[in-house]
């Protein structure tokens, strides 16, 4: 049985890194970002990297086929942003199911071809979903702090749409990333259960919050503990946190996790922070020799990296977990509902 | 081993078995504050937000919010008081309790909170598929939930029901919805104790085993509550409910209570309790012995002897009697009053000065605190009670010395209109007035236009109040306006009273009294401002402010009528309520006719009298029960409550008024889309009254229909059996005599309680005899147990619309109504012109039974269903126009 819950007892699982930083590195164009999908659409289009497995699903397939090589167990779909809310600001709400779709299915192709060459390190698909660009408990005016940007509801009826390609383009896990505000996180969980209701099926989800900052809370004020509450009302596959900080720096919310958890624990931090350019300037060594320190501490259930981490980054993490013991999962077991 | 409950706002709350109690702040609940309610209706939400802060501050672990109050838009109001808590990082660092009865609101509030709540609550009592569903969506949202021990049958009062409600309501939960049984927390009800009444004796006891029961039984369950309650029938004696308050925690927490609703002002410290208080608390607590309440009544009495003792502290008698007067007045007390007035009159060369003196100064004194919200209006009521059996002494000197009544601020005539004869709040209008030193020219009820106006120019008035309450007195209002400026007065005109409003004013009445002013007073303690600035030196700028006020709101007016759309009366009956008629729906009454109670006994009517509206007309606003509680008028509530229980006694044991009833159930048939044939019987050949029901004609969104009253009777074409009932209720008859007792005792106080009592007693009696309807007469409901909360919520089958109120606003359906019960001459009701019912405590209406009856607001209707009205009624236009006045657009 390949079962990732039977895996995720048994070894450290390996996330891959960063996309953007990636997708830089070809140097692309606006005519990369239309080609057979949206020739005439009368918005600029160049950055919104979702579209590419649309229009250059070729690169996106080769990006995860470098973090595969280098030893990734679960990749994550190109498809952050890809919402209603999030893709309004390119007029681009129509292709939000095509995205998810096609998001799903190429990364599917990928690992389903990595999975047929070693089947004893099956590779999973990871349907990534970004918290949108708004808001669903902070006001967008500081004159007016009941005001909101934007309802549950209509979040609920965003993320379903999303997690509905993300489950119909083959994705073996809904991961649901980089949360700022826990309502947000809220809203789209619920719209899963409400789509496993529905279909009568269960997948693994991974939950992965923001800490801002050395305060230890998310944008919207919760500490680490908090935010594990206020999410762990549906069964998870793991719960961690990514982006904004780097690996040393996410040490104390980890252990808080290690300890209340009843799920796995999983982090993908940064390659540090930015410099004054907004680049990521840790290297693959430099990043290595702090996630070492989570894994001697048993922290750990899944290993990857956010911003700014490469292929490179990855080996480097990817072969020190494979000397560690996975994280006991010591207040509950992971049970799926069936 | 379960997992412990967890919670969260920014921070967690984990509770577990060494959290020993969570407490819950309960400021900020519209029910249970008054003050709390205030600030939401007045929008001032910052206020709002510090009460929270402040429960925060105060050691809350947990904060409640309740926005359920018919004033207010519930649902908005929560969302916005959730959102603006969200912003506060001092607030929003505890979990949220979402307080509500309504799921909507409910759900509402879910959606607003990152953290996990929550919800209180959620019981069986709609029965297990809408527990579950519910149950379902609070899972997915991520909160826990408060399980009232609730079903169908009702709220669980003893200690087996608790268990079995409590144990099903678990079994569903954790096997059927698969909710953490951990983030179930149970209510099992806290009630009274020691009330006198036998089966109470066990009421905390019960509690606490149940709440063992639960803790032992029901893995993972938490069990909570509202504390307060234990001690109800102490209220007004705060030492013994302290104690009882902590007695109740001390043994709950040992049994497993371990969360609740609690004041810490009313809290004593369980070890500082005296230990003879405290024996016999926990006599009746744990009820250990059978005489344990008179034990604790007996020994409350000590108790409050200390409390008591202040009240009746007669040191104030000791000081000189110019001081004596203000303290009697200021406090309402009237035993010493003509004795003191008396011995000051000595004291002065004419009695006149005795009133302009000490009299005149503590009335202003009470005017102060009343302007200023730190007296209410019970209090006003008694005090000048107090100013009138002190002028009474005083007059027959000043008549003797033929000096003329002194300088008084104004002269005000006050009427309740032609036609109508409510007169409560006229009446509490003249006495704030008196009050405040203006002569009030009262004339009474059912005053035609000629005698005010007569009486205006004789008595040389400086304003003219007109107040009435049913929607036919609009009208009149207009007219004695448009006759006031043809006999070319140009006194201000005053315009109060239940239907009344400041849109109608402008829109109806202003424009047609050019030459004074007309003004619409809200309520009693707005009556003095508004006399003030009519006769003050600041006049010009009110009425100009006032005139630029109206004109806006006429032009507003317009602009949203402009914009309304109506439908054609065809197509709102096109989209009538269409139900899906079957046999089993319509039940066959068990005792068809006409039935007569006469002389009923009042003491059936007590347990169903809604208190809530009784503090409304005494302008104290909040829920009963929880207004006696409320930090800001909660004390005046409770001596009003207490006034009012015993005068309850006296008019039950001296029989001071008559209930009667007539009612029947008919066969019945809707025809023609919106009338009701009502038939002498079964044969259904001979038509006894036709009933022309309105139909709403506003635009509806999908699937929501045009609802008329015929729409609940099935139509004759249905060929099936369906039927009617109509009812005339009176607990007003021998009320003229002992009100006219009263006043000639110059007791305002007590003819206005006396009033407002009859009113309730009558709508006591319009619910009760619904009841009996449902369970014996009609006979479809005859296993309902409902307690007198759910009554008062609607919670039955069937309804009971009254001509004149929102789903039947037409008056004249008056007319066949009591036509086909024989009314006036059965019941002792008569209808005045204006078809207002006399004696006034008197409730009519028709009882549909239809499981989808409702109740519903007609809305705006067009002059095309005014006209085919007025040709169904065999009316002309132009009268039927003035009956509906007030709902056409």
């Amino acid at each position: 049985m390949n079962k990732i819950e039977e895996i995720l007892q048994k070894r450290i699982l390996v996330l891959d890194g960063a996309m953007g930083t990636m997708i830089q590195r070809y140097g692309l164009t606006e005519d990369d970002f239309r080609k057979g999908w949206f020739e005439n659409h009368p918005h600029k289009l160049k950055g919104d990297n979702d579209i590419l497995v649309l229009t250059r699903p070729d690169i996106i397939k080769e990006i995860h086929a470098q973090y595969l090589e280098a030893g990734a167990d679960i990749i994550e779909t190109n498809t952050f942003g890809a919402t209603t809310v999030a893709q309004a600001d390119y007029g681009l709400e129509s292709a939000v199911y095509d995205i998810n779709f096609h998001g799903a299915k190429i990364a599917r192709e990928v690992c389903d071809e990595f999975t047929a060459k070693n089947p004893d390190k099956p590779r999973f698909v990871a349907g990534s979903i970004g918290p949108t660009t708004k808001l669903a408990s902070m006001s967008p005016d500081v004159n007016d702090a009941g005001l909101r940007s934007i309802t549950f509801n209509e979040l609920v009826v965003a993320f379903k749409q999303q997690a509905e390609g993300l489950i119909d383009g083959g994705s073996d896990i809904l991961l649901v990333e980089t949360i700022t505000d826990t309502l947000n996180a809220k809203a789209c969980l619920f719209a899963i259960d409400e789509i496993f209701e529905e279909r009568g099926i269960r997948l693994p989800i991974m939950v992965s919050g923001t800490i801002t900052d050395q305060s230890g809370r998310t944008l919207t004020g919760q500490t680490t503990e908090a935010f594990l509450v206020s999410v762990s009302h549906i069964p998870l596959l793991s719960i961690g946190l990514n982006c904004a900080l780097g690996a040393s720096m996410m040490r104390p919310y980890l252990q808080i996790l290690d300890r209340e958890a009843p799920f796995g624990v999983s982090a993908h931090p940064n390659a540090g922070l930015p410099n004054e350019f907004g680049q990521y300037d840790e290297t693959p060594e430099m990043m290595g020799e702090q996630i070492k320190a989570f894994l001697d501490e048993g922290l750990i259930n899944i290993i990857g990296g956010c911003c700014g981490t490469t292929p490179e980054h990855i080996k480097v993490i990817a072969d020190l977990a494979k000397q560690y013991e996975p994280r006991k999962i010591k207040n509950g077991e992971l049970k799926m509902e069936k | 081993m379960l997992p412990p409950l967890k919670l969260s706002g920014l921070e967690p709350l984990v509770v577990t078995a060494e959290s020993n109690f969570i407490n819950i702040g309960e400021r900020t609940n519209v029910t249970g504050s008054r003050a709390f309610l205030r600030m939401i209706q007045e929008n001032r939400f910052e206020d709002a937000l510090s009460v929270a802060l402040e429960q925060v501050q105060g050691g809350a672990q947990v904060i409640d919010v309740n926005m359920d109050e018919g004033m207010i838009d519930g649902k908005e109001a929560m969302v916005k008081f959730l959102n603006l808590m969200a912003s506060e990082p001092d607030i929003s660092r505890i979990p949220v309790m979402i307080d509500s009865s309504k799921w909507e609101i409910i759900e509402a509030g879910l959606q607003c909170i990152q953290g996990k709540g929550i919800v209180n609550s959620i019981s069986l009592k709609e029965g297990e598929e809408n527990f579950i569903a519910q149950a379902k969506k609070i899972k997915r949202y991520g909160a826990a939930v408060i399980v009232m021990a609730f079903d169908e049958k009702g709220q669980a009062d003893s200690y087996e029901r608790r268990i079995e409600i409590c144990e099903r309501s678990y079994r569903v939960l954790v096997d059927k919805v698969k909710f953490p049984a951990q983030d179930i927390i149970f209510d099992p009800n806290i009630f009274p104790v020691a009330t006198g009444m036998e089966e109470h004796n066990n009421n905390a006891l019960d509690f606490f085993r149940a709440a063992k029961w639960i803790r032992e039984n029901l893995p993972g369950a938490h069990v909570s509550g509202g504390v307060s309650n234990v001690s109800f029938s102490f209220r007004g004696n705060n030492k013994v409910r302290e104690a009882m308050h902590s007695v109740f925690l001390y043994h709950g927490i040992k049994h497993g209570m371990d969360m609740g609703i609690v004041n810490p002002s009313m809290l004593e410290i369980y070890d500082d309790i005296p230990k003879d208080l405290l024996e016999h608390v926990e006599d009746v607590m744990l009820n250990r012995r059978p005489d344990a309440t008179e034990r604790l009544l007996e020994f409350a009495e000590t108790v409050k002897g200390d409390a008591t003792k202040k009240e009746i502290d007669l040191s104030w008698r000791d000081v000189p009697v110019q001081k004596r007067l203000s303290h009697a007045l200021v406090k309402g007390i009237v035993e010493f009053i003509e004795d003191d007035v008396e011995e000051c009159r000595k004291l002065y060369a004419r009695p006149i000065e005795v009133i302009e003196g000490p009299l005149m100064d503590g009335m202003n004194i009470v005017g102060d605190l009343f302007g200023s919200g730190k007296m209410f209006l019970p209090q006003v009521v008694k005090s000048a009670r107090v100013m009138k059996k002190a002028v009474a002494v005083l007059l027959p000197y000043i008549e003797e010395e033929k000096s003329g009544a002194g300088s008084s601020a104004g002269k005000v005539l006050m009427a309740t209109v032609k036609g109508d004869v409510h007169d409560i709040g006229k009446n509490i209008v003249g006495v704030v007035l008196g009050c405040n030193n203006y002569e009030v020219v009262d004339m009474g009820v059912m005053v035609p236009t000629e005698k005010i106006i007569e009486a205006a120019i004789r008595e040389k008035v400086d304003v003219i109040g007109l107040s009435g309450l049913i929607t036919p007195s609009l009208d009149e209002m207009v007219h004695v306006a448009k006759e006031m400026e043809r006999a070319g007065l140009q006194i201000p005109l005053m315009i109060g009273g239940a239907t009344t409003s400041r849109v109608h004013t402008a829109v109806k009445i202003e424009q047609n009294y050019t030459k004074g002013q007309t003004v619409h007073v809200l309520d009693a303690s707005r009556a003095v401002t508004v006399v003030e600035s009519l006769l003050g030196h600041k006049k010009t700028d009110f009425v100009a402010d006032l005139k630029a006020e109206y004109q806006k709101l006429r032009e507003h007016h317009e602009k949203h009528r402009s914009q309304k759309q109506l439908l054609s009366l065809e197509k709102a009956r096109e989209n009538k309520l269409k139900i899906g008629w079957k046999p089993e729906d319509l039940a066959q009454p068990k005792r068809p006719g006409k039935h007569i109670l006469k002389d009923y006994p009042l003491e059936n009517l007590l347990p169903y009298i809604d208190w809530t509206p009784f503090f409304q007309t005494w302008e104290l606003h909040g829920r009963y029960p929880n207004i006696l509680e409320d930090s800001v008028v909660g004390s005046e509530a409770k001596k009003l409550f207490a006034d009012a229980q015993e005068m309850l006694e006296k008019i039950v044991a001296e029989k001071w008024l008559q209930a009667n009833a007539v009612f029947g159930i008919f066969p019945a048939n809707t025809v023609n889309e919106d009338d009701i044939e009502i038939y002498s019987d079964e044969s259904r050949s001979q038509v006894l009254h036709i009933q022309r029901s309105l139909r709403q004609q506003s635009q509806k969104a999908a699937n929501i229909p045009n609802i008329a009253l015929a729409d609940f009777i099935a139509p004759k074409e249905t060929l099936l059996t369906d039927h009617i009932g109509a009812f005339v209720v009176t607990t007003g008859i021998g009320l003229d005599e002992k009100v006219a007792e009263f006043e000639k005792d110059h007791d305002d106080y007590s003819s206005i309680l006396l009033k407002a009592l009859s009113d309730r007693l009558a709508e006591a009696f319009a619910e009760h005899l619904h009841e009996l309807v449902r369970k014996d007469y009609w006979g479809y409901a005859s296993d309902e147990t409902f307690s007198n909360e759910d009554l008062i919520r609607e919670k039955y089958r069937g309804i009971r619309p009254a001509p004149g109120y929102p789903a039947c606003p037409d008056h004249t359906e008056k007319t066949g109504l009591f036509g086909l019960l024989n009314a006036t001459e059965l019941s002792g009701v008569s209808l005045t012109e204006s078809l207002a019912m006399l004696p006034t405590a008197s409730v009519s209406g028709w009882y549909f039974a239809h499981p989808q009856a409702k109740y519903f607001g007609l809305g705006k209707i067009n002059e095309e269903q005014v006209k085919s009205v007025a040709e169904r009624k065999g009316k002309t236009f132009e009268e039927m126009e003035r009956w509906l006045g007030s709902v056409i657009l």
